[in-house]
């Protein structure tokens, strides 16, 4: 039985305590798979490393069950699905047990890391195992007790059962005697046909706080004596803060305090995870939030342009300095400067058999290029944090993603230990990647040490959406090669984007074609970037779905059966190396979509239908779009999804994520874009960055996993980057026009199809 | 700086504040009361919902000085124990992700039954069409509100 504990093994700590008053606590340390939750982007496949994860079960006399949640929440339920895992293999009443969120303890609770789509999958065999443990303990506490073999006696919903004698009795009455007991050596996991809380629904252990405007956010924290901080940016990417007069401002109500500061000092060796927007802070700190809006809008400041600055970056032993230039960018050169770079050489990222060759013989050549924009996250709690610095000691709080990533720049920032630094994870109004750069959380805690006082940083929306770590701005080309009979014999595709480019060069449909070619390039530049929901998979699958798509109609085919038909050559003759997916798990979501959705049936025909399917952070998703005519317009009206995620632990909260995603997906792709004018953000706040509204959304969104008995492998992300594509081949059906630049809405409304 | 007396979920409160101080602040900052939430500060987002008199307002667009007499009910107000037949939809449906809009949907919605206690499809979408949920929970919110106005 697989399933029968190898990992156990490699745990390295479990403590069993006594509780005051009674009661078993149990320390579990086990070592996870983790380092997958270190690295977005490529790695993300790598065999993982072991580190350790530290949880508590506490179990009460009167049978209450405390679990500690170890994973920051930001809406993916982490908070209600982590602890069902350890229930799941306690066999505890799932009413009676309180989750808490854990503070953050990289030695006891490991990476705490929210994002990668890992928190299900890098918590299951731990969390599990430290529920079978203490459930073990129990079971033998009560054997001892009733003078019976443990194999005899049963749990269920936190009662111990001896069905011979007829002996009953809670957890919470066996707890203090457990707590005693060694620990054992060896657990069983159950096998998945047998579990009881995993895979049924259960609902968010928050919802009652939620809708009782509870205050669970960040910017909701509050201490006693709290001042509020904001800082007032730089116009532009490009500038930065020369001088300023604030010497009116100051006799402004409830202003205590303006300065300027710089977040990082020069040479400052940053982390991989820091990036910060605009070094330079002018800070603004008041008693209340409207004081402060007041008085920085009337400050005096003067801005200049930067001119190219350094950053330094540490970590991993090496010391690297990287030149940020200081243009001050447009949307329009950018654009134009992207064409350039996608003329010239690039970088070869992989190469399979001879695509010269193949492209020199060819009987047609579909060459196409698609274009993406910044995006900003718009996380609907602006970003935000609470600190209190003092000499000795540092108390943060707030919406973080990885605190794990932060605790040791502001060790290194405020110069203390980092066992002074105590960082509250509150759950987050949204984060979507934004909330992985910690660096709102430094810029609070050097506020607060510098005016001596408890503060909380807000920023306003116009902050959140200028002062932004923005989706990078993609290109992509991609070419095929068809022979005289249309079969696909070459395949290229050659990426750029400022500052990175989004080629996964082993995903899809490398591995089906046997001449292929993946290249890339990158512009630098000042508008700071970071991971947005599916990092590069949001554009890639986009760009190369709705590229499938076209071709598939050049070669007469059908969307769905020309996919499959490559999934099947991908997985019996492979081409090459490293083909980073699994082609029966792909091809089983497109299978179980083209099922769904009564593919191809004419009472569908009343719809414009687009396909599209994606891998990405190790799952399966594929969408079919069912677009209308509404006002008009074209409206998605209804969604069917299908996602292959291995085991899903909350069925319902599952269905609303990947909902979640459909939604988000769909209004990107209409809507979402962040421009420049001379290094400003063209959009700073809600009336000119579209966002989709209710009346946007469509009327249905049927979703449906794919059954199998495959470990959890992560469902945040990989449901959102096919969305776009599926999207720009329903507009397809429904305009006769081929959309390649995102946003569609745009576009849309003008008469010629015209690029950016 | 003036003083203004005003009532909120049932009380009268006295604040200090600058006349122009959107009631999202009074109610954030001086009164204590987090579940207001703040989205964009412009009336685009509809995350500030609150009662005024009944009716759902954004309160951030709201001064302090332009309330006197006038009721506000904050979600914190809403029911007791958050047993409101609008609450329990949405606890039914399991509606939220991250939950920061929320509060701000539910007041939207609460008062859109009130109008219309039976709403069409049209209905909800004219009426919630000002709340942004980011997390795109809409067609949660949507099936929670139809719910809602069965009871
Ligand atoms: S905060 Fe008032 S509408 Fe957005
Ligand atoms: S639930 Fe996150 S914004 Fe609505």
């Amino acid at each position: 039985m697989e399933n029968i504990k190898k990992s156990i093994n490699r745990r390295s700590f479990l403590k069993a305590s006594a509780l005051a008053g009674g009661g078993l606590l149990l320390n579990f340390s086990w070592l996870a798979s983790a380092k997958a939750a270190y690295t977005i982007g490529n790695n993300l496949n790598a065999e993982p490393t072991w580190t350790e994860i530290t949880g508590y079960i506490k179990i009460t006399p009167d049978n209450i069950i405390k679990i500690l949640n170890p994973n920051p929440e930001f809406g993916q339920n982490v908070m209600t699905s982590l602890p069902m895992m350890v229930a799941e293999e306690l066999e505890a009443d799932w009413q009676k047990i309180e989750v808490e969120m854990g503070p953050h303890d990289n030695v006891k609770l490991g990476p705490q890391f929210t994002g990668g789509s890992n928190s299900v999958r890098m918590y299951w065999k731990p969390l599990r195992e430290a529920g079978a443990t203490a459930r073990q303990m129990l079971m033998e506490a009560a054997a001892q007790t009733w003078k019976v073999p443990i194999e005899e006696v049963t749990t269920k919903g936190g009662i111990l059962f001896h069905q011979k004698s007829g002996k009953t009795g809670t957890y919470g009455s066996f707890a203090s005697k457990a707590a005693a007991l060694p620990i054992p050596k060896e657990v069983k996991l159950k096998e998945p046909q047998h579990f009881n809380v995993v895979r049924s629904a259960r609902k968010n252990v928050e919802g009652l706080k939620i809708v009782t405007g509870k205050p669970l956010f960040g910017l909701d924290y509050k201490q006693e004596g709290m001042l509020i901080a904001m800082i007032v940016h730089p116009p532009a990417f490009g500038m930065k803060l020369k001088s300023f007069d604030a010497a009116e401002t100051l006799k402004m109500p409830g202003i205590k305090a303006i300065f300027s500061q710089k977040l990082y000092e020069d040479g400052f060796e940053q982390g991989g995870f820091d990036t910060r927007t605009f070094n330079d802070m002018l800070v603004v700190v008041g008693k209340t939030t409207w004081e402060v809006m007041q008085a920085r809008k009337k400050l005096n400041v003067q801005w200049e342009p930067a001119g190219d600055t350094k950053d330094t970056f540490g970590g991993r032993g090496q010391k690297r300095e990287v030149t940020v230039p200081g243009e001050l960018e447009s949307t329009d050169a950018m654009f134009k400067k992207m064409q350039e770079y996608a003329a010239k050489p690039a970088q070869q990222l992989r190469k399979d058999g001879d695509p010269e060759t193949a492209f020199k013989n060819a009987a047609q050549i579909i060459e196409r290029t698609y274009n993406a924009p910044f995006l900003a996250h718009n996380c609907m709690e602006p970003m935000n944090f609470f600190a209190h610095v003092t000499e000795e000691k540092a108390l943060v709080a707030g919406p973080l993603q990885a605190p794990g990533w932060s605790e040791p720049t502001l060790a290194k920032l405020l110069n203390l230990p980092g066992d002074k630094i105590e960082i509250q994870m509150t759950r987050m109004g949204g984060g979507f990647g934004r909330r992985a750069y910690g660096h709102y959380l430094y810029e609070a805690a050097l506020i607060s040490k510098k005016v001596n006082a408890p503060v909380k940083l807000v920023y306003t929306r116009e902050d959140d959406m200028t002062y932004g770590i923005y989706r990078p701005m993609y290109t992509a080309t991609y070419r095929a090669a068809l022979d005289a009979n249309k079969n696909l014999i070459g395949f290229h595709v050659k990426g750029g984007g400022i500052p990175e480019h989004a080629i996964h060069a082993n995903r899809f449909p490398a591995g089906a074609v046997d001449n292929y070619l993946a290249e890339g390039w990158q512009i630098p530049s000042n508008i700071t970037i970071g991971a947005f929901r599916a990092p590069r998979s949001n554009f890639n699958a986009a760009a190369e779905q709705s590229f499938l798509d076209e071709l598939a109609e050049a070669m007469g085919k059908d969307p769905i059966d020309f996919r499959l038909a490559l999934l099947k050559r991908a997985k019996e003759n492979p081409v090459g190396k490293d083909n980073d997916y699994n082609a029966d798990r792909y091809a089983g979501i497109l299978t179980l979509v083209k099922e769904k959705s009564g593919w191809g049936k004419p009472e569908n025909k009343k719809y414009n239908r687009g396909v599209a399917a994606y891998f990405c952070h190790n799952s399966y998703a594929a969408h079919v779009v069912d677009m209308v005519m509404k006002d008009g317009q074209p409206y998605v009206e209804r969604v069917f999804s299908a996602v292959d995620c291995g085991i899903v632990v909350n069925p319902d909260a599952a269905k609303n994520m990947v909902e979640g995603a459909v939604v988000d997906g769909i209004g990107n792709a209409f809507y979402g874009g962040l421009t420049h004018k001379n290094g400003k953000p063209e959009q700073s706040n809600f009336h000119q960055y579209r966002m989709i509204r209710m009346n946007e959304t469509p009327k249905k969104i049927e979703v449906h996993f794919v059954q199998n008995d495959i470990d959890p492998t992560g469902l945040g992300e990989p449901p959102f980057p096919p969305v776009f594509g599926a999207v720009a081949n329903a507009l397809f059906k429904s305009t006769g026009k081929r959309f390649y630049n995102q946003p569609f809405a745009p576009d849309l409304n003008k008469k010629e199809g015209k690029q950016i | 700086m003036a003083n203004f007396n005003i009532k909120v979920n049932g009380k009268v409160r006295q604040v200090e504040a600058d006349p122009a101080t959107p009631i999202l602040w009074v109610l954030r900052d001086h009164l204590d009361l987090p579940g207001t939430k703040y989205g964009c500060g412009v009336a685009q987002c509809g995350a500030c919902t609150v009662h005024l008199n009944g009716n759902a307002v954004r309160s951030c667009q709201l001064p302090v000085s332009a309330v006197a007499n006038q009721e506000i009910t904050t979600i914190e107000g809403l029911s007791a124990k958050g047993d409101h037949p609008v609450q329990k939809a949405w606890l039914e449906h399991d509606v939220a992700q991250c939950g920061y809009c929320q509060a701000g949907q539910i007041m939207s919605a609460v008062s859109l039954l009130k109008n219309k206690p039976k709403p069409t499809d049209e209905d909800i979408n004219a009426f919630m069409s000002g709340n942004i949920c980011r997390c795109g929970t809409y067609t949660r919110i949507k099936a929670a509100i139809l719910d809602a106005a069965k009871s």
